[in-house]
């Protein structure tokens, strides 16, 4: 059956799965029940640089953050585009070569925009 | 046998962190939960043959919509506290817009009639020309058959860029930056220059 045949490919990522699963959790418990538990107040409480902490670790931060994350998303989905392409390009024929080559030039337009703009620049 | 158990597995832990993303108290905690639930999804994918749409999924959301979310939450510079304190007074909104989404999605329901041809569909999931891998299957309409669409994506990430651009771009006054052609064009009579200093009086 073909579709069993498929699935046993992956199944030595499942193993790794399990795997990794197991000795996560071997570790957490094993140390919690191996290790000795003394709770002291001064073990959780604040320490940065002998002060208190001044503020809450929760603050806006730039806008140009969120900017450089979703530039890398769209160039992350247009490697997504490529993926099948790379595959199938020796059955696709000149017409499947040409009309990647124009999809990656409206991106590239894109990406001289903004460079161009400075959107990658970091002052 | 091992693949039902598989997926009853995957199917469990995935509504289970779904159930975490809307019930966790953290709004960063249930990002992480989203996360998990996500790869549960790709594992779910991988058991019915969609390989490319599952590592896509783990590329594509875990990598990046996960993150975008991040900052999102991260961004939002509210106290949750005060937001907890006044999240009654949205329940009938949200209650309409549940259960309206809910007869709708019931009504499709009651008249979903699965095609005649779907029997025979499953009899045969992949044509023999695609046999390889649904990559490749992919790979093969996507660029010719599917051409105009294909571009129009691209169209559609060329707007995305340059929306977020525009919308979050803003030039800052009084920044120096550096500009390496105009730094080695610079000629030394531009920046050096020799003066005659009589002695006690300076320039």
């Amino acid at each position: 059956m073909a579709q069993t045949a498929f699935l046993s490919e992956y199944l030595p990522i499942l193993i790794f799965i399990g795997i990794a699963l197991v000795m996560a959790f071997a570790m957490v418990i094993g140390s919690w029940v191996a290790g000795k538990h003394r709770p002291d107040k001064e073990k959780l409480s604040a320490y940065e640089c002998g002060f208190d902490a001044f503020d809450d670790s929760r603050h806006k931060f730039d806008i140009r953050f969120y900017l450089v994350a979703i530039l890398f998303i769209i160039f992350d989905l247009e490697i997504a585009f490529l993926f099948p392409w790379a595959v199938s390009l020796g059955s696709i024929g000149l017409m499947g070569f040409w009309s990647m080559v124009v999809f990656l030039g409206i991106l590239t337009v894109g990406f001289v925009y903004e460079w161009k703009k400075g959107a990658l620049d970091w002052e | 046998m091992l693949a039902s158990l598989v997926f009853y597995t995957f199917g469990f832990i995935l509504i289970l962190s779904s159930l975490f993303v809307i019930t966790a108290r953290n709004p960063v905690h249930s990002v992480l939960f989203l996360i998990l639930g996500f790869f549960n999804a790709a594992g779910l994918f991988v058991l019915l043959g969609a390989e490319f749409l599952a590592f896509i999924l783990a590329i594509v959301y875990v990598g990046a919509v996960a993150v975008l979310f991040l900052f999102v939450v991260m961004m939002l510079d509210i106290s949750f506290a005060d937001l907890r304190k006044d999240a009654m007074q949205y329940v009938p909104v949200g209650l309409l817009v549940g259960g309206v989404l809910l007869i709708e999605l019931t009504m499709v329901f009651m008249s979903w009639q699965a095609s005649p041809e779907l029997a025979q569909n499953i009899a045969h999931p992949i044509d023999a020309a695609a046999q390889a891998n649904n990559t490749k299957a992919l790979g093969l309409i996507l660029y010719t058959d599917y051409l105009l669409i294909f571009q129009m994506s691209g169209m559609v990430l060329l707007v995305a860029m340059i929306g977020a651009i525009v919308l979050t771009l803003r030039g800052r006054s009084g920044v120096r930056r550096q500009d390496v052609s105009k730094q080695v064009s610079i000629k030394r009579a531009d920046v050096v220059e020799v003066q005659k200093v009589t002695s006690g009086t300076g320039i």
